[in-house]
């Protein structure tokens, strides 16, 4: 199967087999005009297959966000069809919006137009906990 | 601007400092009772709660000052759909300090966030309730004469007892202290407080089903109710209500100076022949309530 390469953009390598998809629409990647490709199960020599996704566009990308989701990937990239940068992302210290506090017992549950907040707590572990009822995410 | 959201917001020396005054007016009440003239206190209670209502009531009537609030959160706007920033910012501009409790865990944080006045948590579900730890830790120190080298047992419901949580955290701080934890199995101490706090401190403690089995070492005897609101399966509350009956039977074998404390309101977890034994404390530890939160009051008012 070819896949056209990128001139100017990125891509995000190494995603954990399946969640190539949840990326996609937590980063709004559908929203852009450029091309996006998602390579779903390639063959990766660590880890047996992986998810890849291609954009033929220097967006405004948010690794922050993009860590939080899947903390495994590398981000390479691309400038005239060269590879400039390989960015192995760190976990950000604190994500907002992006995940929902399972805690029915947490205000986010019921306060309006508030942030759901998470801390990473445990670097180690990479546990981050609701700001607001300190309940761990996984 | 000063709030009070967990016990960890304190040091060991803040918390030192709020004994030494809770005991001052203890000794000198006179000297305290004008303090918060012209002060008002807004007590915010968004779920029932009598006592600790009262006590924070009784605390600023006690300094001179006023106070005002609900004690449900029907009686309030929050049944008109009001967010707790929206409430907060209006009580703000009536009160100089407010003590809220809100059913769901982290309102007050969102409510300091929004907040001109000083805020207390007084008991959010079942996260935090940095009050009620303080009095437990003026009782102990006034029973015991310190707060280190205890072995301490904490008996019930572990799990959703935030008044376990909080005073593990605090007693964390602390060298030589030794935790027994007593509960059946669905309701023991979470793995996030072992992990995070005991084991993070080095604190010894082991785990065990039964109340007897340590009884005899332990220095303070920290007894709990299951808490029936904080279950929402009601045959698991049912089973499990009773699981601890403490009478003066079982404590023969006790320490002669031991403490039995509980946040109360009890319901069956001690029995009342219990409440003649002079190790019984928790009616004094009510009292202490009222004095630490005196103290408070006017440490977050910046009042000497």
């Amino acid at each position: 199967m070819n896949i056209d390469s990128i001139k100017n953009g990125y891509v995000i390598d190494h995603i954990t087999a399946g969640r190539a998809m949840e990326i996609y629409e937590t980063l709004g990647l559908k929203d852009l005009d450029c091309q996006v490709a998602i390579i779903s199960n390639a063959k990766s020599q660590k880890t047996g297959k992986k998810d890849i996704i291609k954009i033929d566009q220097n967006i405004d990308l948010d690794f922050d966000k993009l860590s939080f989701l899947d903390p495994n990937v590398t981000v390479n990239i691309v400038k005239d069809d060269k590879i400039i940068e390989k960015k192995k992302l760190t976990l950000p210290e604190k994500v907002v919006n992006v995940a929902k506090c399972k805690n029915p017992r947490c205000i986010t549950s019921v306060e309006r137009d508030l942030d759901q907040i998470f801390i990473l707590t445990d670097k180690i572990n990479n546990v981050y906990r609701c700001k607001y009822c300190e309940m761990s995410l996984k | 601007m000063k709030h009070l959201i967990d016990i960890k917001d304190l040091s060991v020396e803040e918390i030192d400092d709020l004994i030494k005054v809770a005991n001052d007016i203890i000794a000198n009440k006179e000297k305290y009772s004008h303090k918060c003239d012209g002060k008002k206190l807004a007590t915010l209670f968004f779920e029932p709660s009598t006592r600790t209502r009262l006590s924070f009531e009784a605390a600023m009537l006690e300094l001179g000052g006023s106070v005002l609030g609900f004690s449900e959160s029907s009686s309030s706007s929050v049944s008109k759909g009001e967010s707790v920033a929206d409430t907060i910012r209006v009580v703000g501009c009536y009160s100089d300090i407010i003590a809220m409790r809100h059913p769901k865990e982290g309102a007050p944080l969102v409510a300091c966030e929004k907040s001109t006045v000083p805020i207390i948590n007084a008991g959010d579900g079942g996260h935090n309730h940095p009050t009620q730890t303080l009095t437990d830790l003026l009782t102990i120190s006034r029973e015991k004469g310190r707060l280190n080298n205890l072995t301490i047992g904490l008996c019930g419901d572990l799990k959703f007892g935030r008044t376990v949580h909080s005073l593990a955290t605090a007693m964390s701080r602390y060298s030589g202290i030794k935790f027994v934890l007593i509960s059946p199995d669905e309701l023991k101490m979470p793995d996030y407080i072992k992990k995070n706090v005991l084991e993070k401190n080095n604190i010894e403690y082991c785990e065990t089903k039964s109340i007897e089995e340590h009884l005899p070492e332990l220095d303070i005897l920290y007894m709990t109710r299951v808490q029936k609101e904080r279950f929402f399966n009601e045959d698991d509350y049912v089973r499990l209500k009773d699981y601890y009956i403490l009478n003066k039977a079982k404590l023969e074998n006790a320490k002669k100076d031991l403490s039995i404390l509980h946040p109360l309101p009890r319901v069956n977890e001690i029995s009342t022949d219990v409440d003649d034994d002079p190790r019984a404390k928790y009616f004094e530890q009510a009292l202490c309530g009222k004095y630490i939160r005196m103290a408070l009051i006017l440490n977050m008012l910046g009042i000497k």
